[in-house]
């Protein structure tokens, strides 16, 4: 599989990251290089084997249901780069 | 007078124990040091005063007969990737340029409980992701070491955790806190002949630890030498239950288990790690480190793990899928940059801030992680790579069957030049090639010094353990260690 600049625009869509057309063509030599490189899994045989989900068996935890934090607003918003009162400030987004 | 920068933490911590000197004195001569040496441009951000605070305080303990900490009097440096409250915590990403956590991560927390005190933030790769430190936003960190051939060059320390491993080898602080995600422990250590284990996964909390690809990511100590390891991963390690990941389990006293007799053990050795045109002075150190070992009076056996050459690619799929998904949270919203150019919509907004955040790196990383996570491709791709990982995984089950403990090289060759690796990223990820393996099956692995290259450069031996067998890791990194003569250090240049 390989990718064309369409398609390296298309990731960087998703990934929300803006990219010049330059750096668009840059990407696709280098994504195309990495992921063939990468294509050499596709020889392992792997009937059978379950994909990995936990390196180390280890069962999720529960914890009891009581409030342990909270009525920490001004440390969450301490590093807001625009905070508006006790709010986050973004661009206006409904017109 | 005594030259603390001579002194290891088990020495630092004996001597202000014993009352041979006080806390303070190492604390001034090795904020002293760091300060001296901004060409190595090791750390990010210096903070004294933090450091003669948690001397004083381990001062006055003593002078009150209050019972000292495990690193009582160390003064260590951190990796930035480690939340501090108060101090700047970047991850040496433009991204979180001015973020100072409101809050301590665990690691830390548990090392300044210890009484260790901190020098400061310690450079590394953006993200933790590189090999050779050249991918953080605050430049390049110099290794202290140069090439034997009267050149000047400068030379990589190592990555991801090379802030830590130069000041380490330039003696501004007897020891630091590094993380390992594919190697970033290990490798750095070898390149400036320092020893670093990464434990196995969950021994160290990964809360309020910036993060990469969760999965993989693990702290551990760097050190002078394997004692010093063992002190401080003890004052690391700890179940922590806001670590959905972390082990329960108690921390064994790994100090009090050092032992480098090695009768009884296996040491197992991977010929698949033999690669093809091995570096000659690579595969002397490994027979060197054969010889060490049978001295100590273990046996040599040969093992075979058959998916090794499988666990590089695995790893730069889970790895970066693992990434973009964590990465998602810097969005110029809540914390770090914010880039909003005029007439910008909130979408616009994201990705103009994560343009102008992340280095070209971590760009790379997060857009193929979003590839082989996107509709159609998942299978194919990541879900491929976590089969390999199991299968990965499962060599090294089959390999204890016959071996207790594995030898072989931490990195395929000596510290590169900065700037030779970086117009190919795929070169530069092969560096990683051994570090990998034990990475994605989640085993404790270290690094010790084996030797010099032709070069003069250090070359590192890796052992890598079974689960939560870090004594054993351990005792024969302290093997080695006594038969090796590795007293070699880089020159004073800077």
């Amino acid at each position: 599989m390989s990718v064309d600049k369409d398609t390296v625009n298309k990731i960087a869509r998703l990934s929300r990251i803006a990219i010049s057309d330059a750096e668009a063509d840059k990407m696709v030599g280098e994504l195309n290089g990495i992921l063939a490189w990468v294509e050499q899994l596709g020889e392992v045989d792997v009937s059978g084997v379950e994909p990995m989900t936990a390196v180390i068996p280890n069962k999720l935890r529960l914890r009891d249901d009581v409030v342990t934090d909270g009525d920490v607003r001004d440390k969450v918003l301490a590093n807001a780069p625009a905070k508006e009162g006790s709010f986050f400030g973004v661009p206006k987004v409904i017109e | 007078m005594t030259d603390f920068s001579r002194l290891g933490v088990a020495a630092i911590r004996d001597g202000v124990a014993k009352g041979d000197f006080k806390a303070v004195e190492v604390a001034e001569a090795l904020n002293a040091r760091v300060a001296a040496a901004k060409a190595l441009n090791a750390f990010i951000v210096e903070t004294p005063e933090k450091a003669i605070a948690a001397a004083q305080a381990v001062d006055a303990d003593r002078a009150a007969g209050t019972p000292l900490g495990k690193m009582a009097g160390v003064p260590i440096g951190m990796k930035d990737l480690f939340c501090t409250e108060g101090v700047q915590t970047t991850a040496a990403s433009h991204i979180l340029e001015g973020f100072v956590p409101t809050y301590e991560s665990t690691v830390s927390a548990n090392l300044w409980k210890a009484g260790a005190g901190m020098l400061g933030k310690l450079n590394m790769d953006q993200f933790a992701m590189g090999s050779s430190n050249e991918t953080s936003y605050f430049g390049n960190v110099i290794s202290p070491w140069r090439r034997n051939d009267g050149g000047n060059a400068a030379l990589a320390p190592g990555g991801s955790s090379g802030g830590s491993s130069s000041a380490i080898a330039a003696r501004l602080c007897p020891a630091a806190t590094g993380t390992d995600t594919g190697g970033s422990i290990r490798q750095p250590a070898a390149f400036v002949g320092i020893s670093g284990i990464k434990p196995t996964y969950g021994r160290c909390s990964r809360w309020g630890v910036v993060a990469f690809a969760s999965s993989l990511d693990q702290a551990g100590p760097m050190a002078r030498d394997v004692r010093d390891c063992a002190i401080m991963l003890e004052a690391m390690a700890g179940f922590d239950p806001k670590d959905s990941t972390s082990l329960d389990l108690p921390v064994p006293a790994w100090e009090a288990g050092l032992n480098s007799d090695l009768k009884g053990k296996r040491i197992g050795i991977p010929k698949e790690y033999r690669l093809d045109g091995i570096d000659a002075d690579i595969a002397k150190m490994w027979d060197n480190g054969i010889a060490w070992l049978k001295d100590a009076g273990a046996e040599i056996v040969d093992i075979s793990l058959p998916h090794t050459q499988y666990a590089l690619p695995a790893y730069y799929i889970i790895a970066p899928a693992e990434a973009s998904s964590n990465l998602a949270r810097y969005d110029g919203v809540r914390f770090g940059l914010r880039d909003l150019p005029e007439g910008a919509g909130l979408q616009d907004m994201y990705a103009a801030t994560r343009a102008a955040g992340f280095g070209e790196e971590v760009r790379r990383r997060i857009m193929i992680g979003t590839y082989v996570l996107s509709a159609g491709f998942y299978d194919a791709y990541y879900t491929q790579a976590q089969k390999v990982r199991a299968l990965i995984a499962r060599d090294f089950d089959n390999a204890w069957a016959s071996c207790d403990l594995i030898l072989a090289p931490t990195a395929p060759s000596a510290a590169f030049g900065l700037g030779e690796k970086t117009s190919d990223p795929l070169s530069m990820y092969l560096n990683d090639v051994f570090a990998v393996p034990a990475s994605l099956a989640g085993l404790p692995a270290m690094s010790v010094p084996g030797g010099l290259s032709k070069e003069g450069l250090p070359l590192g031996l890796q052992i890598i353990g079974k689960a939560l067998d870090e004594q054993a890791v351990l005792n024969a990194g302290l093997a080695i260690e006594q038969r090796s003569g590795f007293t070699a250090e880089a020159g004073e240049w800077w």
